[in-house]
């Protein structure tokens, strides 16, 4: 059984009168269970949950030090390609925006890596748009390739493949791979991606599973909230991870929370996710799931992410450039393919992570 | 009489061996090396960075304490050979600890591959401890395969729980002619004394210390527990009993003469 059919059992209930019929019996309930089930993760996400979120918030604390320790593990992303063949309606690399693209030469690449790698970076996330011509398997092999020298763990955010090709990927030198499904509500989807390979629901929605199959030691799972309800997305990234989890339990799964935060990409947001939410989210990520990997990226603003150490986060991202070329300076004037709101660098990240009582991790695989 | 426990040629006085996950800041250490008189510290290798000159993790190992390097994040014995191989030429010695694990949520050992690990790394010359799911036969199987010690677990990594696989771990002991450390679980210092009373030869504990809001001296506690554990069998204590037992009850009718 796929994540596909576990999703479609939920393709007609009523999130809506579900959530609005959790008691506080309820809540307490789950909040005293070791091993909580989806109907606790459906109580501890509802607005009848949020009055508990201190005493959500003490025992996630717990749990989240029992597991992973007093630790935030950092890495940082390398965007090597804006070109892309999909109109994502929320994404700055939509084809429909006009705007000098660029794709990195493998030399480039390098000077990249070089800067990046000198901040201290260990752990790097390359990222690129879709686009099969400008950006092909044999590009990527390669930038996999120069990456290795210059840092220990090498993660993918790239359009999805096949499990071949991902392994072709995993031989090149990659380990860890970022896959968001963007919205798990399929209607939605067919709107905000109304053109382009990632059209696709289905094929988008296995991939993270074609990942654990070619044999990623780490995925990254996801939502963008903003574009459906947050409540059911939230339920589903925390239902797919558990998926994961339990299909492959060799792999370490991990969910980020990216958020729409205002008019990106030209659309308003229906469903803004308010910081209180996003903070109770976390915590019952982390009850259903003690060691599910949490990731906040710089698209968090710093007084937050400061605080989100506490309450459950194991990753951050640091000194985040998120435009191609955007470390060496090679390419000047190139959008952003979102608004970064962290812009301390990875000494000030650490630093801070420090004062906190916490050890900032670079280092956390020695990739082949 | 001094009591030596002796593992590849190496002889440790202190049966408290300690770890260097989960600290709050790696600059404790130190300090909870010196107050526990621990002599072997196990480090993730995938946490050691050679390249970091400033902050790299075995600059914060005085060099009188034994190095162990662990396998952390091998899922297979051909990754846990290559990070063994990688801990021997980055300097880290010998004494390699296998942990191949492919449970990320209950982090149980996979003792199928660990096995296979340790019959090749035993034949490169290093100093196997494979950390292990407690079983009698896979015991043995270990050190046919040449490993220098075992590592069962008392119970899941990080659980606190203590000795929750106790009656295996007893079986073992009794067994083995290789030193068994008893490792993962242990939450608190009663804990450790009740591993070492039973014959534990040596006790790892980790999470326990590391997390906890003083390093140092719980990891001093842990420490002093150790030796009461190991006191108590040297001395043979007696085995706890179920009822009272009268002093003679079988030949009491004989008398004094």
């Amino acid at each position: 059984m796929s994540f596909l059919e576990k999703i479609t059992e939920f393709e007609f209930f009523d999130f809506k009168e579900y959530f609005d019929s959790v008691s506080s019996q309820d809540v307490e309930n789950s909040l005293n269970k070791n091993n909580l089930d989806k109907f606790d993760l459906l109580s501890l996400l509802s607005n009848t949950a949020t009055p508990y979120i201190e005493q959500m918030a003490q025992q996630a604390n717990k749990l989240t030090i029992q597991y992973f320790g007093r630790v935030i593990s950092l890495y940082a992303p390398l965007y090597i390609s804006d070109y892309c063949n999909n109109s994502c309606t929320y994404c700055g690399f939509n084809r429909q925006n006009q705007f000098k693209r660029k794709k990195l030469s493998i030399a480039e690449i390098e000077s990249e890596a070089k800067v990046l790698s000198n901040s201290g970076i260990k752990h790097v996330l390359l990222l690129t748009g879709e686009d099969l011509v400008k950006t092909p398997i044999s590009y990527l092999v390669e930038s996999i390739q120069v990456l290795t020298k210059y840092f220990s763990s090498i993660a993918l955010e790239i359009f999805p493949m096949d499990t071949n090709d991902y392994k072709t990927l995993i031989n090149a030198g990659a380990d860890s791979l970022t896959v968001y499904q963007e919205v798990y509500n399929k209607s939605i989807y067919k709107d905000v991606h109304p053109q382009g390979m990632k059209r696709d629901y289905k094929y988008r929605l296995l991939t993270p599973e074609r990942g654990a199959i070619a044999g990623f030691r780490a995925i990254n799972i996801g939502p963008l909230y903003g574009l459906g309800n947050v409540q059911s997305e939230a339920f589903f990234a925390g239902l797919h991870a558990k998926y994961l989890e339990q299909k492959h339990p060799d792999v370490e799964v991990s969910v980020s929370v990216p958020r729409m935060t205002k008019a990106e990409g030209g659309i308003s947001p229906k469903n803004l996710l308010s910081d209180k939410t996003l903070v109770q989210f976390m915590l019952a990520w982390r009850l259903y799931m003690p060691r599910l990997g949490i990731n906040i990226s710089t698209r968090e603003p710093a007084w937050l992410r400061d605080k989100l150490i506490h309450l459950g986060a194991t990753k951050f991202s640091a000194g985040s450039k998120t435009d191609v070329g955007g470390y060496s300076k090679v390419n000047k004037g190139n959008i952003p393919q979102f608004e970064l709101s962290d812009t301390r660098n990875v000494d000030e990240i650490a630093q801070m992570i420090k004062e906190k009582g916490y050890q900032a991790v670079f280092k956390d695989w020695d990739a082949a | 009489m001094s009591d030596i426990l002796t593992i590849g040629g190496k002889e440790f006085t202190n049966r408290l061996f300690t770890g260097t996950g989960k600290f709050a800041s790696k600059s404790i250490i130190p300090e909870m090396l010196e107050k526990s008189g621990s002599e072997m510290i196990t480090v993730a290798l995938r946490r050691v960075d050679n390249n970091d000159k400033d902050d790299n993790i075995l600059n914060y190992i005085p060099k009188t304490v034994t190095l162990l390097p662990n396998t952390s994040g091998a899922r297979t014995r051909d990754e846990a050979v290559r990070i063994a191989r990688l801990a021997r030429e980055g300097g880290c010695g010998d004494f390699i600890k296998i942990e191949v694990i492919k449970d990320m949520k209950y982090l149980m050992p996979d003792n199928y591959e660990t096995l296979k690990t340790t019959e090749v790394l035993a034949k490169e010359g290093f100093i196997v401890l494979p950390y292990m799911m407690p079983d009698i036969t896979f015991s043995r199987q270990l050190q046919d395969a040449g490993a220098a010690a075992v590592m069962p677990l008392g119970s899941p990594i990080g659980s606190n729980r203590g000795l929750e696989m106790i009656e295996m771990i007893e079986m073992i002991i009794r067994e083995s002619s290789i030193p068994v450390i008893v490792d993962a679980g242990i939450g608190r210092p009663s804990q450790a004394a009740c591993a070492m009373e039973i014959g534990a030869d040596a006790v790892l504990v980790n999470t326990a210390i590391a997390t906890s809001s003083n390093p140092p001296d719980v990891a001093l506690a842990f420490s002093m527990a150790v030796i009461a554990g190991r006191k108590a069998f040297l001395a043979k204590m007696e085995d706890k009993k179920t009822f009272a037992e009268a002093s003679s009850p079988l030949t009491g009718f004989l008398g004094e003469s």
